[in-house]
């Protein structure tokens, strides 16, 4: 058994320490916000925060956790910063078909805590190691923007 | 498939040089047939651990292969290719048929039953610092593992190189040392180090340079070597390249686990080693592997030749864009790692040498290291990726991260391409 | 070969037209299922609802807050903001509020068959061309029938009510109903035999930009996706097919994939292993430990090295089938002045949606629950049921939100793989791919070699045009049927018989040649992104022949098609097109009439770094008819472009030994946030039957780009990939 903590939570898991977070998050836990998409750290859909930090679950083992705590899509909604760049999201509609726009705010939210007011290349820096395969690009770079202005 | 450097060198210099002295050494005994008996529990614990630091697994597995089943190819440039033979117990396909005495003499003498000699990409000169009793134990853990009936391919070696007994020669002049006495003017602790790397850890066959007659050098011992894109690094205690400025703690942890702060993570052939044997070892032994390297001699190594112009700031730009993408997923834009502290890469000798040859390597390669959190991998990168966009991922990422003047341009890669 | 004037329907499967035809409007179904997302165990729901059509559910509720309204939406939501575009429609005439309404998928049923589309498919950018009549029909009936209930409880003329906002109100007294408060007595009253729709100018909700209706849900990460499904006693599996087409499983180490932790069963089929287990982890080590040796077959000889010189050798085909044909275009190229001529190849593709494949199944003695997202739920169903051996009624499929579809799930295959499995189990099976089955295992859009051939006057004007397409046919495997008598596939027509271009004398002639070792299938764009790179790359040759500026050329080409005109000259117009470029940049454009749309397209690009390409700037101008949601035109051109520009630029799926070896996202690469270009969309105001958009943008995105790299290096690429093709030009 190994105990992770999640959105304030601990939870038990009966799993392997090599089990990536993500699994114990989807499959464990059931929290589906966290997507897959690669499980090599290429597209950015399992982001959540470890510390506070955008990390990929997928290729973080849960044996290496340590007791640090995590937070997921599902365990973000009372933080403002949060707030404003879900809002953000729904006023220019950046969403297709969503699927990787869990990890992409989770990655958004992790930029601006760092940076409050990122540059469009701060910006590209920070999320272009998300795919978002609808290529919504365009409109994740001017909500993180929008964002910023919300959250001031 | 990869280029096994090792095999390499060591087939195309047996043959070159030395095929006439064959078929002048067979006096041998003919092997006696011994039955293994029961071996009791503990002469197979020994066997594991032996096979482990042996590393016998990782050659002898097929990528995605039953363990010990062979079938690893090994492709030998100008040769053909090599297949990792099957050692499970298994009579037909395996070395289940095999007597004891047989066994020790392939492992230690390079010659199978049936005189046939083993080509020395199995470094039997090695191994042969081994007891034979020691053998023998390897012998009674490899009897313990699921046998496998199925023949890895057979060998697809051209002539002459097909005439397995032309490494009569070539033993001639590097084969099998045996297993030598203690040095009575160092402390046991060192002499357990020396047997660990001189004999079943096999260290040298990497990391020292070859000879004329491409053995492994004994004046420059150590000094790190380059074959086929990999570097092997300096493992003598030379302050700059060496490992005179790693600390006990970071080497101890870097044998351990593959990873030390501040030298980065083994990457390729050397996580394999620390994925299917290093990392086994007692703390004691690992004490011991460490005084013995500890007091090899300094050596420099081979200064880095600049001969490109380096890349352009284009070049760099691409780079930095094509690394945002690609490879932040793990190592963040700043090179320390983003979920695990394997992926922290800043500090790496492989971001310090300016030929970029292991950097390139991973990035053709990828790499797979197995610790007791599970395996941690690196993938290749290619197709969409052109030779360009890798070879300006790899000077963006030597120049930034590692602080290093990358003494390559964007066809860096192309280049390393049309030489295998 | 002309444009029919007013196109409303795409050629889309032509041949299958009317297989199935639908039950249209006005048609009563009775729903007895709650919400097809999954939410928990099923329950009946036997309230007596008023349900005018299969679009439409009103239930009798009082509960406060609650309108009781609930819309079914025939075509799936995998990104392309159909659900919006369906809520939106039916609301303009309904009178609801979008955002008063529940939302549900349509199960598998023919009444939710589209007419020409053969079964219930989603795909084609033929949604809101289908949806345009019907929902609205929809909405309006449903509006009649409760003002018709309304008026009689208040013993009125119907003149004297109105409806607003989910209620109907009686005008000389103020007094309203809700809808819900009138459900069951409109539930007794006959449905209308015409039914008139609001005027144009009437409109409150059709062209204006609304937000979509799955933003929330999606920006909260809520389980919306097949692969969030999770049911009671479910357990996680994950498979390995023969990565080699035809091939089959032979030794494994079973025992030790159960000595795994966590691993509960390991099950066969033919072609296929499928490793049961607690969580995907523990099925994806089990696979592993299983190391599979596969008996590969005869395709493992295969490579894509092969696919290509087989269909370059069928360009000397002598007896091609005869797709289309104009005047007497052998003649016209005899006479011409000058002929030219240009082979183009393009590459088998993978769709690489961000969810991988994936679907939830649980079969039982009497029954099966399906849980997946599908682009084809009447086939999907079906073919579980033809597995578990059950009657059709007896498979419930819920169809799921789609992690995007690109055509991927216009195919059923996994499905059908799924049930295989989930027969061997009594437990709810819950597969998922990993990215590397998902992209090994895809169906690809097929690789083609095109030759184009032009007799020209002598101002290097046209005066005849041949084309022979070489490849497969996906329409005779996906629905034969579909297929021409003579063989064509109607849909490799597009762009190039379907094209706003005038040609004196045209002829189209099609070799069939399938690809061996590979299945190959739809992918977004379809006949239209192949056809279009082929155009509209050989007319840019052509014009730059006859030193042209590539606008006016197509401009002389297009002059009796305004709609055509009206994008062309727009796009140019905001591009800037006539003004000078510094050196190492270029523009390149592309022209089309493709879904029922106009697109009008440059693109400009940066080459100073030799055989490199930034692309900075596109622009876009669209006429699709009459908008319904200009902000989601505008999205899906977006995203469309940037999908369609990665792919151009890198992707290629290779074989070899039959094996695919682009297998994740290291080797798949996928266009980043900072390498997409900034993109502009103009979109011509338009009364025309709306056209669809999702594929539009990636159609453009190749023939532009090639262009603008001809422009800016004077490489002209007719090979895609571009980068390879550039770095070895
Ligand atoms: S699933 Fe983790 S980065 Fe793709
Ligand atoms: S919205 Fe579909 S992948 Fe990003």
């Amino acid at each position: 058994m190994l105990t992770v903590r999640v959105n304030n939570t601990d939870y038990q898991a009966d799993v392997t320490p090599d089990t990536p977070l993500l699994w114990v998050l989807r499959d464990v836990l059931g929290l589906t916000g966290t997507k897959f998409g690669c499980g090599i750290a290429e597209c950015g859909a399992c982001t959540v925060h470890l510390d506070g930090k955008a990390v990929r679950a997928c290729s973080l083992p849960v044996g290496l956790l340590n007791g640090r705590p995590v937070t997921t899509i599902e365990g973000i909604g009372n933080d403002p910063l949060a707030q404003a760049v879900q809002k953000a999201w729904m006023d220019i509609d950046v969403v297709q078909c969503g699927y990787c726009q869990p990890g992409q705010i989770m990655s958004a939210i992790a930029l601006l805590r760092d940076n409050p007011h990122p540059t469009d290349t701060d910006i590209d820096a920070a999320m272009s190691g998300n795919i978002c395969r609808c290529g919504t690009y365009l409109r994740i770079r001017q909500a993180i923007h929008n964002a910023a202005g919300l959250s001031a | 498939m990869i280029v096994l450097p090792l095999a390499k060198r060591l087939i195309t210099t047996a043959i070159t040089g030395l095929a006439v002295t064959c078929l002048t050494l067979a006096a041998c005994q003919p092997a006696t047939a011994a039955s293994p008996d029961h071996p009791d529990p503990a002469t197979i614990a020994r066997g594991q651990y032996l096979a482990r630091l042996a590393d016998c697994e990782a050659c002898h597995t097929a990528p995605g292969g039953m363990p010990f089943a062979g079938g690893r190819p090994f492709e030998i440039p100008g040769m053909g290719t090599l297949y990792a033979s099957n050692i499970t117990p298994d009579p037909a396909s395996g070395i289940g048929a095999w007597s004891d005495d047989e066994f020790v003499r392939a492992v230690r003498a390079g010659i199978s039953p049936g005189w046939k000699h083993l080509y020395p990409a199995m470094p039997y000169q090695d191994y042969a610092r081994m007891t034979p009793d020691e053998i023998r134990a390897i012998r009674a853990y490899l009897t313990t593992i699921k046998p496998v009936a199925r023949k890895p391919p057979a060998n697809a070696i051209r002539f002459p190189f097909s005439i397995r007994a032309i490494m009569i020669g070539w033993n001639l002049f590097n084969g099998p040392s045996s297993s030598y006495p203690d040095d009575p003017s160092h402390t046991p602790q060192w002499n357990r180090g020396r047997t660990l790397v001189e004999g079943p850890g096999h260290c040298a066959e990497c990391h020292s340079p070859r000879n004329l007659t491409m053995g492994t050098s004994h004046s420059h011992a150590y000094a790190g070597a380059i074959t086929a894109g990999w570097t092997a690094y300096n493992l003598s205690s030379d302050l700059k390249s060496g490992l005179g400025s790693w600390s006990d703690e970071a080497l101890n942890a870097y044998l351990t686990t593959g990873h030390a702060n501040g030298h980065g993570t083994a990457a390729g052939p050397m996580a394999e080693v620390i994925s299917y044997s290093l990392r086994f070892m007692t703390q004691s032994d690992r004490a011991a592997m460490i005084t013995y390297l500890r007091s090899l001699a300094p050596q420099p190594s081979a200064e880095s030749q600049d001969h490109s112009a380096g890349p352009t700031q284009a070049a760099l730009a691409r780079g930095a864009s094509l690394f945002a993408g690609a490879c932040s997923g793990c190592h963040l834009t700043t090179g320390a790692g983003r979920q695990i502290d394997f992926a922290t890469i800043s500090g790496a000798s492989t971001l310090k040498d300016p030929d970029g040859h292991n950097l390139i390597q991973v990035i053709l390669e990828g790499s797979q290291l197995t610790t007791d959190q599970g395996q941690i991998s690196m993938p290749r990168f290619g197709a969409g990726y052109s030779d360009g966009d890798l070879s300006d991922i790899a000077a963006y990422t030597l120049l930034t991260l590692g602080k290093t003047r990358p003494a390559f341009d964007t066809n860096a890669v192309s280049t390393i391409k049309n030489s295998k | 070969m002309n444009t029919p004037a007013t196109p409303s329907r795409r050629h889309f499967l032509a041949g299958a037209t009317g297989l199935i035809v639908a039950g249209l409007l006005p048609k009563r179904r009775a729903f007895s299922r709650p919400s097809e997302f999954y939410q928990g165990p099923l329950v009946e729901n036997t309230d007596p609802a008023f349900t005018p059509n299969a679009y439409i559910r009103i239930a009798p509720s009082t509960i406060p807050g609650d309108s009781g309204i609930t819309l079914i939406l025939p075509n799936v939501e995998m990104g392309q903001g159909i659900y919006t575009g369906a809520v939106t429609l039916i609301a303009e005439e309904l009178n609801v509020d979008p955002d008063q309404v529940a939302l549900e998928a349509a199960p598998p049923d023919d009444a939710y068959v589209a007419a020409d589309m053969g079964t219930q498919a989603t795909g084609g950018s033929t949604s809101t061309i289908f949806e345009w009549t019907t929902l609205r029909q929809a909405g309006a009936a449903a509006r009649l029938l409760l003002t018709q209930a309304a008026a009689s409880r208040w013993n009125c003329p119907i003149s004297d009510c109105t409806t607003r906002q989910g209620r109907v109100l009686h005008t000389p007294s103020g007094d309203s109903f809700a809808y819900a408060e009138l459900a069951t007595d409109a539930a007794t009253l006959p449905v209308p035999k015409t039914i008139p729709l609001k005027p144009a100018k009437d409109w409150t909700l059709i062209g204006r930009s609304r937000h979509r209706v799955d933003s929330r849900a999606k920006v909260e990460g809520r389980p919306l996706f097949g692969i969030d499904i999770r049911v009671p006693d479910m357990k996680h599996a994950t498979v390995a097919a023969c990565p080699v087409m035809g091939g089959t499983p032979g030794d494994m180490d079973r025992d030790a994939a159960l000595r795994t932790p966590g691993v509960h069963a390991v099950l066969t089929i033919k072609n296929a292993v499928c490793v049961v287990a607690d969580h995907y982890w523990a099925a994806k080590k089990g696979l592993e430990a299983l190391a599979i040796t596969w008996n590969e077959g005869p395709n493992a000889s295969i490579d894509t090295h092969r696919i290509y010189s087989e269909l370059h050798a069928a360009l000397a085909e002598p007896k091609p089938i005869i797709a289309k044909s104009k005047g007497d275009a052998a003649a016209a190229m005899t006479r011409a002045a000058s002929r030219y001529e240009a082979t183009y190849q393009q590459p088998l593709l993978a769709h690489a949606p961000m969810e991988p494949i994936n679907c939830t199944i649980h079969i039982r003695p009497d029954s099966a629950d399906v849980w997946v997202g599908t682009q084809v739920p009447m086939w999907a169903r079906d073919s579980v049921a033809d597995i578990a051996d059950l009657p059709k009624d007896k498979v419930r499929l819920h169809c799921q939100y789609i992690g995007g579809g690109f055509g991927r799930r216009l195919e059923y295959e996994y499905v059908t793989q799924a049930a295989q499995f989930a027969k061997q189990v009594p437990y709810p099976l819950k597969i998922v791919w990993s990215r590397e089955e998902d992209l090994t295992l895809d169906r690809f859009r097929p690789a083609y070699v095109d030759r184009l051939r032009a007799g020209l006057n002598t101002q290097g004007r046209i005066e005849s045009m041949e084309f022979r397409v070489v490849g497969p046919a996906v329409v005779a495997r996906w629905e034969p049927a579909g297929l021409s008598p003579n063989g064509f596939d109607e849909d490799l027509a597009a762009a190039i018989s379907i094209t706003p271009y005038t040609f004196p004398a045209s002829r189209l002639d099609y070799v069939r040649r399938e690809a061996p070792g590979v299945v190959t299938a739809w992918w977004r764009g379809v006949g239209g992104t192949r056809g279009l790179f082929v155009v509209e790359s050989f007319i840019d040759e052509l014009a730059l022949r006859a030193g042209a500026d590539p606008v006016a050329y197509r401009r002389e080409l297009i002059r009796d098609q305004p709609r055509a005109r009206t994008v062309l000259d727009l796009a140019a117009e905001k591009s800037g097109w006539t003004t000078p470029l510094p050196k190492g940049h270029g523009r390149g454009v592309a022209v089309q009439f493709l879904f029922g749309s106009y697109l009008g397209t440059i693109i400009e690009v940066d080459m100073t770094e030799p055989k490199e390409v930034r692309i900075t700037r596109v622009t876009v101008a669209v006429d699709c008819g009459q908008p319904v949601n200009p902000d989601q035109i505008r999205a899906q051109i977006e995203g469309g472009m940037i999908f369609g520009l990665g792919t151009t630029l890198f992707n290629e799926i290779t074989l070899s030994k039959g094996r695919v070896q682009e297998n994740n996202f290291n080797l798949w690469r996928i266009m980043r946030m900072n390498e997409a270009p900034p993109i502009e969309i103009h979109i011509v105001q338009s009364t025309e039957e709306p056209g669809g958009i999702g594929e539009t943008g990636t159609a453009a995105a190749a023939p532009a780009l090639a262009n603008a790299i001809a422009a800016a290096s004077g490489h002209r690429l007719r090979t895609l990939p571009l980068l390879p093709a550039l770095k070895g030009a």
